[in-house]
């Protein structure tokens, strides 16, 4: 129960962040990993394992009451490199539910949606998904087709989601559409079984196997005006949530990192050609010292962004940063974790190769690594070039 | 009903344990530290009982270094109601450690006491048998399965002796220690984890119980096991045999 910790970050956390990172350690190692390769190869998510992650509390585990576990995002953080040292899958799955879905009720919702849905989401018995992207619209979703319109005391709903994790198992799905005739974006909690409401799972994937993505269809979903949330209009709502879950992602990525090189640094020692170990070669010694750090350079920006959050003084654009960083180095951290096993990087004997499929995904979503580039360099140079 | 659980703190079993040069102890930096997994399963058991008995309360206790607070969250991240931490300096011998206990079970007053059936960093498996002994109270060791009676005034233990199963009923209150299969652990949650930072624990400075807690042994050297030594490797099943005859002398 080791992980990388080169600069001894360890001395920075408090008794509880470590106790939280190690219980979670723990459930990984030995409810999910036996699982993963087969969930992977399969092409399904590991659904058993929802009610233990709720049992476990890390859903929302960073908002406060409604039966969430109220911890600060340090602690959060770790639960989520911990998730995603298992499998990237499986953080995807808790980052929609508690970072997206419960995050967008929590902070957008009126008390009665936070009352009906917090409390079973956080347990994990009913499960949200979050509808932004559509088939023709991902980095510019401000282009969505998806409609709303008045009609009496209804709102109905038109339009296709797509690419959406937890969607065909979703109890709620937060769907955002503009509304007619004044097109503002606005967010609607639209229920499994809502006349006019599908989801049909998306297959074929390379990345991210272990994670449900589905496309969710909206043929004039008739919703009371009770399911739309009051606290929020306009690309501000959806961005808000994507900050929450980004900043999942900034320590998730750690974690499939760590995990990559782990692998990597004991197969190097390991593995003999030539008379010797192969971590006895400069060039293997190059790639895992890149590997280390890019690791700990990745932690210690987490790490302050954590703190930063808590203090409530992030910024959107120093999130965009850090998922950037992180996403992208951990992406090149298991290319070369893949490199140095050799044949054995592209076997799901390691769970290399299957980390470097999923952070393909990682580095995409959630904003793919070159809109967080343009992010950041419009908010340095005061010019945008995203247009 | 009052169940009083122990809690050790111990390097965790996974750690690489170094032994220091000049032989005097092991090296205690940059090594994890757990709740001791005997302990952990007295933690769960003693949860199980609160969870079926309405109105039980689950106290922690341990011995040793201030550090082992954090042993004593986690127990209470797991579900217990309180802790109660006597300072000492750790390594305390088993007598002492159970001349404490029985200080804190005398105010206490518990109804069960659970413990581990031994710790896994001295392995001396003594501290449990010595409280009762000292108490005057029933004990039941190495038990694989606990059970009370309706009224809760009596304990039925299973223990596993080599070569079956032995039963043993006795009157409350008393003392079990427990063994690998009595339960699997549940894991903290992180609501727990959050309501344990709320929850009393209590120290008390070991002095203040005026035990006699002086060593009886003195501790001459500790060395770790010699290294392996690489293997051989043979040409043919007739040259294993020959060696396992000549070398080995185990055939
Ligand atoms: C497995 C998986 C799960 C997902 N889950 C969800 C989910 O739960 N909910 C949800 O709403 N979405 C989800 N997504 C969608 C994801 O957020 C989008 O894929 C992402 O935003 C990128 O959009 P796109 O795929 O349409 O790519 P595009 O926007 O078409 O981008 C293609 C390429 O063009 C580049 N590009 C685009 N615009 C510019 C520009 N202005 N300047 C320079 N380069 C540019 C991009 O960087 C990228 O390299 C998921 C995606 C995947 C793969």
């Amino acid at each position: 129960m080791s992980a990388p910790d080169y600069y001894d970050l360890e001395a920075l956390l408090t008794a509880e962040e470590r106790l939280t990172r190690d219980t979670v350690r723990a459930f990984v190692e030995q409810e999910c990993l036996p699982l993963i390769e087969g969930c992977f190869s399969r092409e399904e998510f590991p659904r058993q394992l929802i009610p233990r992650l709720g049992e476990l509390g890390v859903f929302g585990a960073n908002l406060k009451g409604y039966g969430c576990a109220g911890m600060n995002n340090v602690a959060y953080g770790l639960v989520m490199q911990e998730l995603e040292r298992g499998d990237s899958g499986l953080r995807s799955m808790a980052s929609v539910q508690g970072g997206l879905a419960m995050y967008a009720i929590y902070a957008y919702g009126a008390e009665e949606q936070k009352r009906r849905w917090l409390p079973p989401m956080a347990r994990g018995e009913a499960i949200g998904c979050f509808g932004l992207t559509e088939p023709d619209h991902g980095s510019d979703p401000g282009g969505m087709e998806a409609r709303a319109r008045q009609v009496g005391d209804e709102w109905v709903l038109s339009g296709v989601k797509r690419w959406i994790t937890n969607g065909s198992i979703a109890d709620v799905a937060i769907v955002w559409a503009k509304t007619t005739p004044d097109d503002e974006i606005r967010g609607f909690l639209v229920e499994r079984g809502t006349p006019g409401y599908g989801a049909h799972d998306l297959k074929g994937k390379f990345s991210l196997r272990a994670s449900i993505t589905s496309e969710l269809v909206l043929e004039d979903v008739r919703l009371p005006a009770s399911a739309i949330l009051p606290g929020v209009a306009g690309l501000k709502g959806p961005f808000g949530c994507l900050n929450q879950a980004r900043y999942g992602i900034v320590w998730g990525a750690i974690g499939a990192a760590m995990a990559c090189y782990e692998t990597a640094l004991d197969y190097a020692l390991n593995r003999v050609q030539f008379d010797r170990p192969i971590a006895g070669f400069q060039l293997v010694q190059q790639k895992l010292v890149d590997m280390i750090t890019e690791i700990t350079k990745a932690q210690l920006l987490a790490h302050r962004l954590g703190i930063l959050k808590d203090e409530g003084r992030v910024r959107a654009q120093q999130v965009s940063l850090a998922k950037r960083n992180n996403v992208g180095q951990a992406l090149h951290t298991a290319r070369l974790a893949r490199d140095i096993l050799g044949a054995n990087g592209i076997v799901n004997a390691y769970p290399v190769i299957r980390h470097m499929l999923n952070l393909e995904t990682v580095n995409t979503y959630e904003g793919t690594y070159d809109m967080h580039t343009l992010i950041v360099g419009r908010d340095l140079t005061g010019l945008d070039a995203v247009r | 009903m009052k169940i009083l659980a122990t809690v050790k703190r111990v390097p965790d079993p996974e750690t690489s344990i170094k032994v220091k040069p000049d032989g005097s102890g092991i090296v205690a930096d940059n090594i994890k530290w757990v709740v001791n997994p005997f302990d952990e399963i007295a933690v769960e058991e003693s949860l199980r009982i609160k969870e079926k008995v309405a109105g039980s309360e689950v106290v922690l206790v341990s011995v040793g270094a201030k550090v082992a607070q954090e042993q004593l969250r986690t127990g209470l991240a797991m579900g217990a109601d309180r802790a109660i931490l006597v300072v000492a300096e750790d390594g305390l011998e088993p007598l002492a450690v159970a001349r404490v206990l029985v200080k804190v079970i005398e105010s206490e007053q518990p109804d069960l006491v659970v413990m581990g059936k031994q710790s896994i960093d001295d392995d001396s498996n003594a501290v449990g048998q010595m409280a009762a002994e000292l108490l005057g109270w029933p004990q039941a060791t190495f038990a694989s399965k606990l059970e009370l009676a309706g009224d809760q005034k009596t304990a039925t233990v299973t223990r596993e002796v080599d070569g079956g199963l032995e039963t043993l009923s006795f009157p409350l209150p008393g003392i079990v220690t427990t063994d690998l299969r009595l339960n699997e652990p549940r894991y903290a949650s992180l609501p727990g984890i959050m309501k344990a930072r709320k929850k009393e624990l209590k120290e008390i400075e070991v002095g203040a119980l005026g035990v006699d807690v002086a060593p009886k042994a003195r501790l001459v050297k500790m060395e770790p096991p010699p290294k392996r030594q690489a293997g051989k490797k043979v040409a043919s099943v007739e040259e294993l045999v020959h060696l396992l005859h000549t070398e080995a002398k185990v055939i």
